[in-house]
């Protein structure tokens, strides 16, 4: 009787779960499938889940009428840029805050993590106004007036998140779970702080590494309002921003709106797939502790 | 020899000052320029006539008066609130839900996790634009199901009744995945003696899901309902992607709001007082949402 329990509550269990995932995946699907199909298929009357005939039209179309090579090695310099800049800059604060003493220590890291909870509403027009004014770079003179500073740069992307305080947060708690005697034994020795820092521990943290580059590429690789808000010029366009586009320019183009989807996100996918197990696992545990 | 070791030590401790100040200042540096400044000018711009070409004018509460008569900031301020009214909840309940199916025990767990979480990987805009596909009146995949069930579905993004509505389950879809997780990782820390002794005494899942999952669970409710409010408050690229504020206005949200007349006409001193309004009511919600879930911030800490 009690085994017989069992499997029902397993086999609703797995009805459940099939069920929660055919609503996660299927719109992926879909997505795939009707960038391959037909147009005169698209808008057919009547429901057909595979396409009777395979076609790379769409793909063709959308590669015609918006430039998505630029736009995504546009994208791949924003995600980058961000991504390196992240890392070094992170790590770097991340030790000093985990293993470094120093005079507020602590003060300056919780001030530095303070910027979590600023909206990114406050923000954005701040930001806007401070990079315009960017002294000597882009027509502006000393003071910053008369030209447009870094405006429509991909320096105004990436500077003003070059060093989030996730990053910070996240090599903070991995420089502080590492083992320190090794370092003590070098500091002995005569070694170097930069020297410790860059032989000793940060070998030692190259997993956390590695899940601060994934969030940190997927998050400016899927960034959207502020390129939209400080590029202008179509050949600057992040990917993000040139599906907008494409989808406003084309609105009832369903096949080629697809494709351009998945050109999109197929990156972020696939380092997604490789990667699952470390981007779950690093983005809880970075939220949690 | 003592003497040696001393001093060693103390040129080391001279050292890391310096290092640890050095390593941490370009971060600081960017803290100053890109949070602290900003914290400060979006207080001080909103007095302002400010529109980045010309000189900026103190004219004190004007912004915010107009504001109050704009009739655009009343329809995009209660659009956005009817959106945190639905997304906030749903969002909580299924990420809630999905959590407790993933926190059982059954072979194959790991598969449907990736399964429930790959929408988030896809962005916000190439999320809204499969959306856009799906929900189309005639041939999108959700009106065509609808249809097998008898049911007429509406014409969702093209009516102003249901275009909000549809922004919002497209979002739900989107976003879950990363809230799920967080409670995933919160049914972790709830011991497995506490779920075992209400079992004997008798407890059945209901029961127990109240007097032992939920309150286990009360810090992580606070930080997904917090990151829920902020997110909602804050929507702009569904709107953006899928209606453009439309039809009828029925999804102009503040933030859609501020980028129109702030970048699009640069009028940076009326679209800050409209930025600072937000954050304040976002502060406001934050602050019931911690009474709401009954967590102690300083208890925490």
């Amino acid at each position: 009787m009690r085994v017989k329990h069992a499997r029902v509550r397993a086999a609703a269990w797995y009805v459940a779960a099939t069920l929660i995932s055919v609503v996660t995946v299927f719109p992926l699907v879909w997505t795939v499938l009707t960038s391959v199909r037909p147009e005169s298929e698209i808008l057919s009357a009547g429901f057909r889940f595979l396409p009777r005939a395979l076609t790379l039209d769409n793909y063709r179309i959308a590669f015609r009428e918006v430039p998505f090579p630029r736009y995504l090695l546009n994208s791949l310099i924003l995600g980058t840029g961000g991504t390196l800049l992240n890392l070094v800059l992170g790590s770097l604060a991340g030790y000093a805050f985990a293993r470094l003493a120093f005079r507020f220590r602590e003060q300056l890291f919780w001030l530095l993590i303070s910027a979590m909870m600023v909206p990114g509403v406050i923000t954005m027009i701040p930001w806007f106004l401070i990079l315009h004014g960017v002294p000597l770079v882009g027509g502006n003179d000393l003071l910053g007036r008369g030209g447009v500073g870094l405006i429509n740069t991909f320096w105004a992307v990436i500077l003003p998140g070059a060093a989030g305080p996730f990053a910070t947060f996240m090599m903070r708690q991995q420089f502080g779970s590492v083992d320190g005697a090794f370092a003590e034994a070098a500091r002995l020795d005569g070694a170097g702080e930069f020297r410790i820092f860059a032989r000793i521990y940060l070998p030692l943290v190259k997993p956390g590494l590695a899940v601060l580059a994934i969030l940190t590429f997927q998050a400016g690789w899927n960034n959207f309002l502020w390129p939209l808000i400080v590029l202008n010029t179509a050949d600057m366009m992040p990917i993000q921003v040139g599906l907008a586009v494409f989808r406003q320019q084309y609105e009832t183009a369903y096949g080629p709106l697809m494709a351009g989807t998945l050109i999109a996100c197929v990156p972020v996918i696939l380092i997604f797939v490789f990667f699952q197990r470390w981007i779950i696992e690093g983005a809880t545990s970075a939220a949690i502790k | 020899m003592s003497h040696v070791t001393t001093r060693s030590r103390g040129t080391a401790r001279h050292f890391q000052q310096r290092y640890g100040y050095a390593f941490i200042a370009i971060p600081l540096f960017l803290f100053l320029v890109f949070t602290a400044v900003p914290v400060v000018l979006a207080l001080g711009t909103g007095f302002t006539n400010y529109s980045v070409i010309g000189r900026a004018k103190w004219i004190g509460l004007a912004n915010f008066r107009r504001l109050l008569a704009d009739p655009f900031f009343g329809v995009a301020l209660r659009n956005t609130l009817v959106y945190t009214a639905m997304y906030v909840p749903a969002g909580l309940l299924v990420a809630l839900g999905c959590a407790l199916v993933l926190n059982l025990k059954h072979r194959g767990v790991t598969v449907y996790r990736v399964f429930f979480y790959i929408p988030v990987v896809a962005s916000t805009v190439a999320s809204a634009t499969m959306w856009y596909w799906l929900l189309n009146p005639t041939h999108g995949v959700i009106n065509v199901v609808l249809g097998w069930f008898g049911v007429n579905g509406p014409a969702w993004l093209y009516s102003s009744r249901w275009a909000m509505t549809a922004i919002v389950m497209m979002s739900v879809w989107a976003t879950f995945g990363t809230n799920m997780m967080l409670f995933l990782a919160g049914l972790q820390y709830i011991p497995r003696d506490l779920h075992e002794a209400a079992m004997i005494d008798g407890a059945g899942v209901i029961r127990r899901f109240w007097h032992v999952t939920w309150p286990g669970l009360r810090r992580t409710t606070f930080f997904v309902l917090l990151l829920l409010i902020i997110g909602a408050m804050q929507v702009f690229d569904q709107a953006y992607v899928l209606t453009q504020g439309g039809p009828g206005n029925s999804t102009i949200t503040v933030v859609y709001y501020i980028y129109t007349p702030g970048f699009g006409d640069l009028r940076m001193g009326y679209a800050s007082a409209m930025s600072f309004v937000l954050a304040v009511i976002i502060l406001v919600f934050s602050v019931l949402s911690n009474r709401l879930t009954g967590h102690d911030l300083e208890a925490a800490s």
